[in-house]
C-alpha cells in the first residue's frame, strides 16, 4: 500500500528544497499525492507543514525540485496549474464584499458568465450551510460562518486537489466539529483530493486515508492511517501521534448502544451512536488492555478478549510497551513487574482484554 | 469686528449673485485640482501598490523617500517646477509657465506622493495570505493586484480626501508656476492672498469662505462614501 499504484498519483513532488533566510524550511525527497484521497499533513507547529502544502500549491517557489501534475511539470509560473487548485487557509481571508460576491470570485476570475455564476454560487453555499447568508457583508460573520463561506469559495471551482492549512484550527470545538463532518462529506461525494495540514489528531484520524508525519522540515513518515497510527517508524512519530492503536473498521452489528465493528483480522466491541455499515475508526490507549497469560478466558466486564502473540517489547523507563498481534496491531503497556510476573517475551502468546467503554471511536468514511 | 461683518456680506452676496469673476476663479480652481489628483491618483496608486508587492534592493530607501515626500514644502515644488519650465530649463520648450497646466502640474508632483504614500501602507496594512489566497483562487497577476487595490478601497478614499485637500488649499506652488493671471490663471488661493494684500477683504473673505465650502463639500461626498461602506 505504500508503494502507491502509479496511475494513481496527482501530484508529486521531487527533491523539494525552500529556504527562507539562508536557512533551510524544508527538504523533501518525494511525495506522492493520491487521486481522491486525503492527505493529512501532521507535526508540531514550525515542522513545515504550512511550507509543504504553500510549496504544493504552487504559491511558494522552492529553490530546488519540482512538482508534477498528472506526471507534466507545473510550468508557466504554476499559473495554469493554479486553475486546478484551490486553497483555504486558517484565516477565512474573505473579501471586503458579501459572502455570495465571496463565493462568486474564483469563477469571475475564470470568466464564468453570469448566469452559471448565478446557479453555481447559490448550490455551494447551501452545501456549506450559509446559503441564508447569501447578502449578509462577509464582515458580519462569525468565525464558523467565515470559514464555510471560504470553503464554498473554494469548492464552487470544482478543484482537483484542495489544500487546507489548519482549517478549523481557530473554531471553538463544536463548530469545527460540525465543519470537519461537513468537509468529509464533501470531499468523499465530490472525490476531491485534498491535502491537509492539522494538529488535531482526531481530525487527521477522521478525514484523512493517508497520513504524512512532518518534523523539521522531512517527512517523517507517510503512509496509510492505521499503519503511521500503529506503527510508528521511529521514536519521533510514536511520541507525536501517541501509541493508540487505530482499527479502521466497519459496523456490522448494534444493540442497545453496543455495536460490533469488524476490523482486519477481527471484530472490535464498542460503544457509540453507530448504524450499520458506517465505517469507524476503533482507537484504543495501550494503557486501556490488560494482559494475561491464563489460558482459560476469565469471566470479566471486558467485552474484548483476544488471544495474540508478542511481537516486540520495547522498554519505557517504568513501564514496557508491548506491541501484539492478534490477528490486527495492539499495543499494550505493562509495568515491570508484570512483566516478570507474566515472564512476558517477544514470541510469547498471551490474552489480552479491553472493555467496550475503553474503545475510542471516530467515525471515519469508508476507504475510498 | 466690522470689517469681518462687512467682508461677510459682502462675501455672500458675491457667492449668491454668483459673481462672473469669483465662479471663474472657483470652476478653474476645482479644475485644476481636479485634474492634478486624478493624476496623482493614477500614478500613486500604481506605484503604491507595485512598492508594496515588490521586494528589491534599497526598497526601504524609496519607501523613505515617497513618505518624505508626503510632506513636500509647496513653495519648494513651486521653485523646481518654475526652473524646469523656465524658458531655457529643461522643459522650457513646452512653453507651459504660467498656465493653468503649470499649476496642474506641481499640483500633481505635491499630492502624488501623498497618494503612493498612503496606498503603499493601505496595501501592505491587508492581511500577508490575503495575495496568496488571491493566487489560489486562480487569479492572473493582474487580476491579484486589482483585488487586493480593490480591497483597500477605503483606504484609498482617504489618499483622495488627503490629495485632493492638500492641492486646492495650496498657495506657494499656484502663484509660482501659475503667476495668478485675471482670468486666466489666478485660482482661489492666489486670488486671496492678492486681494488681501490689496486691502479688499471682503473679497477675501468670500473666496476663503468657497474655498472652505469646496474642501468641506468634496470631503463630505467621500466621508459618506468611506463611513456607509466602514466595516462593523
Amino acid at each position: 500500500m505504500n508503494s502507491a499504484d502509479y496511475s494513481n498519483v496527482l501530484l508529486q513532488a521531487e527533491d523539494l528544497l525552500v529556504r527562507r533566510g539562508g536557512v533551510t524550511v524544508l527538504d523533501i525527497g518525494a511525495l506522492d499525492v493520491l487521486s481522491g484521497q486525503v492527505l493529512a499533513l501532521i507535526g508540531p507547529n514550525g515542522a513545515g507543514k504550512s511550507t509543504l502544502l504553500l510549496t504544493l500549491a504552487g504559491l511558494l517557489k522552492p529553490a530546488r525540485g519540482r512538482l508534477l501534475f498528472r506526471g507534466e511539470p507545473i510550468g508557466n509560473g504554476g499559473f495554469d496549474y493554479r486553475r486546478h487548485i484551490a486553497m483555504v487557509f486558517q484565516e477565512p481571508l474573505l473579501f471586503d464584499t458579501t459572502v455570495f460576491e465571496n463565493v462568486a470570485t474564483g469563477l469571475k476570475i475564470r470568466g464564468v458568465g453570469r448566469a452559471e455564476i448565478g446557479r453555481m454560487v447559490p448550490e455551494y453555499l447551501e452545501r456549506f450551510g450559509v446559503g441564508h447568508l447569501a447578502k449578509r457583508s462577509a464582515r458580519k460573520l462569525s468565525g464558523g460562518e467565515a470559514q464555510r463561506t471560504s470553503l464554498a469559495r473554494a469548492f464552487v471551482t470544482k478543484p482537483e486537489i484542495v489544500f487546507l492549512d489548519e482549517p478549523f484550527s481557530s473554531l471553538d470545538p463544536p463548530t469545527r466539529d460540525a465543519l470537519t463532518g461537513d468537509l468529509e462529506q464533501i470531499l468523499c461525494e465530490t472525490h476531491t483530493t485534498a491535502v491537509a495540514s492539522t494538529h488535531d489528531q482526531t481530525e487527521a484520524l477522521r478525514l484523512a486515508d493517508r497520513i504524512a508525519v512532518v518534523n523539521g522540515g522531512r517527512i517523517a513518515q507517510i503512509g496509510p492511517v492505521a499503519e503511521i497510527m500503529n506503527r510508528p517508524a521511529n521514536e519521533f512519530v510514536a511520541s507525536f501521534v501517541g501509541v493508540e492503536t487505530v482499527l479502521p473498521g466497519r459496523v456490522v452489528e448494534t444493540s442497545d448502544g453496543v455495536f460490533v465493528a469488524a476490523v482486519e483480522g477481527g471484530e472490535i466491541q464498542a460503544v457509540g451512536h453507530v448504524r450499520t455499515g458506517d465505517g469507524v475508526l476503533c482507537c484504543i490507549r495501550p494503557e486501556h488492555v490488560t494482559l494475561s497469560t491464563n489460558t482459560s478466558f476469565p469471566t470479566s466486564s471486558a467485552r474484548n478478549v483476544f488471544s495474540g502473540t508478542i511481537r516486540k517489547i520495547t522498554p519505557l523507563g517504568l513501564f514496557h510497551r508491548i506491541h501484539l498481534n492478534c490477528g490486527f496491531d495492539l499495543v499494550a503497556y505493562v509495568t515491570r513487574q508484570s512483566l516478570e510476573t507474566l515472564s512476558l517475551d517477544e514470541g510469547k502468546s498471551v490474552i489480552a482484554s479491553f472493555k467496550a467503554t475503553a474503545v475510542h471511536v471516530i467515525p471515519h468514511q469508508a476507504p475510498r | 469686528m466690522d470689517l469681518i461683518l462687512e467682508g461677510l456680506r459682502k462675501a455672500f452676496y458675491l457667492i449668491f449673485t454668483l459673481d462672473r469673476e469669483v465662479l471663474g476663479i472657483t470652476l478653474l480652481s476645482l479644475q485644476v485640482s481636479g485634474t492634478a489628483t486624478l493624476i496623482s491618483l493614477f500614478i500613486g496608486i500604481s506605484v503604491g501598490t507595485a512598492v508594496a508587492l515588490s521586494k528589491f534592493p534599497g526598497r526601504q530607501l524609496v519607501v523613505s523617500l515617497i513618505n518624505t515626500g508626503m510632506g513636500l514644502p509647496p513653495v519648494v515644488v513651486g521653485l523646481f517646477v518654475t526652473i524646469f519650465l523656465w524658458r531655457n530649463g529643461p522643459l522650457g520648450f513646452l512653453e507651459i509657465l504660467y498656465t493653468p497646466t503649470a499649476i496642474i502640474l506641481a499640483q500633481a508632483v505635491i499630492a502624488t506622493p501623498i497618494v503612493t504614500g498612503i496606498t503603499l501602507a493601505s496595501i501592505q496594512n491587508l492581511p500577508a495570505n490575503l495575495r496568496l489566497q488571491i493566487l489560489a483562487l486562480g487569479a492572473t497577476r493582474v487580476q491579484m493586484v486589482w483585488l487586493l487595490v480593490k480591497e483597500a478601497r477605503l483606504p484609498l478614499l482617504a489618499a483622495v480626501m488627503a490629495g485632493f485637500g492638500g492641492i486646492i488649499s495650496e498657495v506657494g506652488a499656484s502663484i509660482m508656476v501659475g503667476g495668478n493671471i485675471r482670468g486666466y490663471s489666478r485660482v482661489l488661493t492666489t486670488a486671496t492672498v492678492m486681494e488681501t494684500g490689496r486691502g479688499n477683504f471682503d473679497v477675501a473673505i468670500a473666496l476663503s469662505v468657497i474655498l472652505m465650502l469646496l474642501a468641506f463639500i468634496v470631503n463630505a461626498i467621500l466621508t459618506q462614501i468611506q463611513q456607509r461602506e466602514r466595516p462593523r
